[in-house]
């Protein structure tokens, strides 16, 4: 089943591997945005944990490390913002610029000693006689363990925002924060919590990047991954389910253009490496033209909070 | 226990004040950072802030080195600090940036071999016009469809890149350089050429684009209708809207103009310093300007001072690592820093602080 050159079967197992990094950093981010936090500084945080991840894994040989130091990586760099909005009550855009900056520098630094090395290969982890199913076995079921958990973070998001009290708050917390300091919830706590766990899952997504999808460091690795991951969660108007549909999507366009240019299509390279890029556009384009599509918002989104 | 106060409005001492304290901490922090990695803390702060200048041995390459790196960065950051004021997000300077240098070098490598006077002028008017053109992009599809400015001004950098990566590898390409990627070079062209102007001092045609631009955006910001309205809709866009400001005509003036500065600088750096499209030739400058225009406050003099220090880093910053072997990308690390510092410091402008004691609450 070949369509010049392109077998499908592989093609969408490896939609999988490339839609991961992407939704591990958008669920984060939608989680953090739920809260009324806008972070811009995904793809630096990213990047950090992406760097983070490669050289723990490195060292230990353990890629399970890399994978625990990357999401502490993030979470640690995500503080960061969280102490400029939170306490400092900085204007949350150019904090997350910043946030952007200090971390590509950052990474870069890092890992400058870690050129072309090999990360420690991350076992793929086979789900007993599912991936026996023709098909369906080897696109969905022969992967690594952290295909799996971003599959089971999107349901486990889905469920706390929707079902638990834990969701509530944040839900409070990102739709009326006066209310909910009024409440007695505890708003900058609630924020800094959301904000940790965003700056976790991106940097887990970045890992996915340099321990399993490339796998190597090299400078600027997430290539505006980050990016993408901010414009998924507007998208998906802020549901997980979505954010899924969202992060798959943008994987596909970016597994065809790299097919595309391996199989010498008679289409520029540099349009194909572009497109992801003009896909998000037209993709934001046709979410903000829809009326009701961003209401969706969390009414807090970018606020600053200060209880006089 | 500390208590921060909204003031009814920012402290003028602590503006022009917090500015210079962030120099200051992020030289303390970034001392730390350097006596972190192996090296002397005060040699490399003073490789990085002081010898560019007064080196005997260097000032003379590095001082006009610094015109030539700030002229840019002020250019962009005069532009993008009109659309911060009024809370207009554009970040994809460096795509404007990196357009407006393909399509001035186009219109003056479509003429060639053609010598005349008026080619330059004609390819600073096709920088301009490029870097606006695709600033229009985000700025039209946030007044038709309402679509987030700063994603779709992001996103444009990254189209951008590749555009510039086709016109080095192919439509520009210089057809007698024996196949090696990149275009010819503008700076050796004499109708073409971006030439250092008093020898010496590095200025060329984009210091002075740079010093008009300040001038420009001072006059506009306290003497004109349309500078009251972009700070009227950055402090209160509520009040704004009441009072007749024309929002949409805002965010296309405000993104227009910050790519036609962009541009230019494109166009200047391609037909001067850089002389060349090449792969390489989006050198962050979009992305470093953002820093320049907050260190500035967003006051057109304050950007010109803000422009020379970020200049300055970057010279010291290559001195450094040539004569203390400090990695570049440790000077990204500084500027990050630094940015987050001023940030940080907004709060004694913006609040009083005030030290409670327990009991009264």
């Amino acid at each position: 089943m070949d369509f010049g050159g392109i077998n499908p079967v592989i093609l969408l197992a490896s939609l999988m591997v490339a839609s991961t990094p992407i939704l591990l950093a958008a669920l984060g981010e939608m989680v953090v945005e739920k809260s009324g936090v806008l972070n811009l500084g995904v793809e630096g945080m990213m990047i950090f944990g992406a760097v983070c991840g490669f050289i723990a894994a490195v060292e230990t040989q353990s890629p399970t490390l890399g994978f625990i130091a990357a999401a502490a990586g993030g979470a640690l760099l995500s503080m960061l913002f969280g102490l400029l909005t939170q306490i400092f009550l900085t204007t949350q855009v150019p904090a997350g610029l910043a946030l952007t900056l200090l971390g590509t520098g950052l990474a870069s630094l890092l890992g400058q000693n870690y050129q072309g090395m090999s990360p420690p290969r991350m076992p793929d982890m086979n789900i007993p006689l599912l991936e026996n199913i023709p098909v369906i076995g080897p696109v969905i079921f022969q992967h690594d363990a952290i295909v799996y958990l971003s599959l089971i973070m999107v349901v486990a998001i889905w469920a706390v925002l929707k079902f638990t009290r834990v969701g509530l708050i944040l839900r409070a917390v990102g739709e009326n924060h006066t209310a909910a300091h009024a409440l007695g919830y505890k708003v900058k706590a609630v924020r800094f919590a959301a904000i940790g766990f965003g700056g976790a899952m991106a940097g887990l997504g970045g890992a996915y990047i340099s321990l399993v999808r490339v796998p190597q460091w090299t400078d600027g690795i997430t290539a505006g991954i980050g990016w993408i991951a901010l414009a998924i969660v507007v998208f998906a108007s802020w549901r997980a389910g979505r954010v899924l549909i969202g992060a798959y999507l943008f994987g596909g366009i970016t597994v065809l253009q790299l097919n595309l240019q391996a199989a010498g299509a008679k289409v520029p390279v540099e349009l194909l490496s572009m497109s992801p890029f003009l896909a998000t556009i037209l993709v934001l384009v046709v979410i903000s033209a829809r009326r009701h599509g961003a209401s969706n918002a969390p009414a807090m989104l970018g606020r600053i909070f200060h209880s006089s | 226990m500390i208590k921060f106060v909204k003031r009814p409005e920012p402290s003028k001492a602590w503006t022009l004040a917090t500015p210079i304290l962030a120099v200051i901490i992020t030289m303390i922090l970034g001392g730390l950072l350097f006596a972190a990695m192996g090296k002397d803390p005060v040699a490399a702060i003073r490789t990085i802030f002081w010898d560019p200048l007064f080196n005997a041995q260097f000032a003379s390459y590095s001082r006009p080195q610094l015109l030539v790196k700030a002229a840019p960065l002020i250019l962009i950051a005069i532009g993008l600090s009109l659309g911060f004021k009024a809370g207009i997000w554009n970040i994809g300077a460096e795509g404007q940036y990196i357009i407006g240098a393909i399509t001035g070098a186009s219109v003056g490598l479509a003429l060639y071999p053609l010598d005349a006077w008026w080619i330059f002028p004609l390819m600073v008017i096709a920088g301009a016009l490029g870097g606006f053109l695709w600033a229009m992009i985000p700025a039209l599809l946030k007044t038709k469809f309402n679509t987030n400015e700063i994603l779709v001004s992001l996103m444009l950098v990254y189209v951008a890149e590749q555009i510039l990566a086709s016109a080095a590898l192919g439509f520009l390409r210089n057809p007698e350089g024996n196949g090696f990627p990149g275009s010819r070079n503008m700076s050796q062209i004499p109708a073409m050429s971006n030439p250092e102007l008093i020898t010496g001092t590095g200025a060329h045609w984009g210091v002075v684009a740079a010093l008009a631009s300040v001038v420009g955006a001072y006059v506009l910001i306290n003497k004109h209708m349309l500078g009251f309205q972009i700070r009227l809709t950055g402090e209160s866009p509520r009040a704004a809207r009441f009072a007749g400001v024309k929002d949409k005509l805002l965010v296309v003036f405000c993104l227009g103009s910050a790519g036609a500065l962009a541009g230019l600088a494109g166009l200047f750096e391609v037909t001067g310093p850089a002389g060349q499209i090449s792969i390489d030739f989006g050198a962050g400058y979009g992305f470093t300007a953002i820093i320049v225009a907050f260190l500035g406050r967003l006051h057109p003099v304050g950007i010109l001072l803000a422009g020379l220090l970020l200049a300055l880093t970057f010279i010291g910053g290559e001195l450094a690592q040539f004569m203390l072997g400090l990695p570049s990308s440790a000077i990204q690390v500084f500027q990050g820093m630094f940015l987050m510092i001023l940030l940080a410091m907004d709060i004694v402008v913006n609040y009083r602080v005030i030290i409670v004691k327990k009991e009264a609450a």
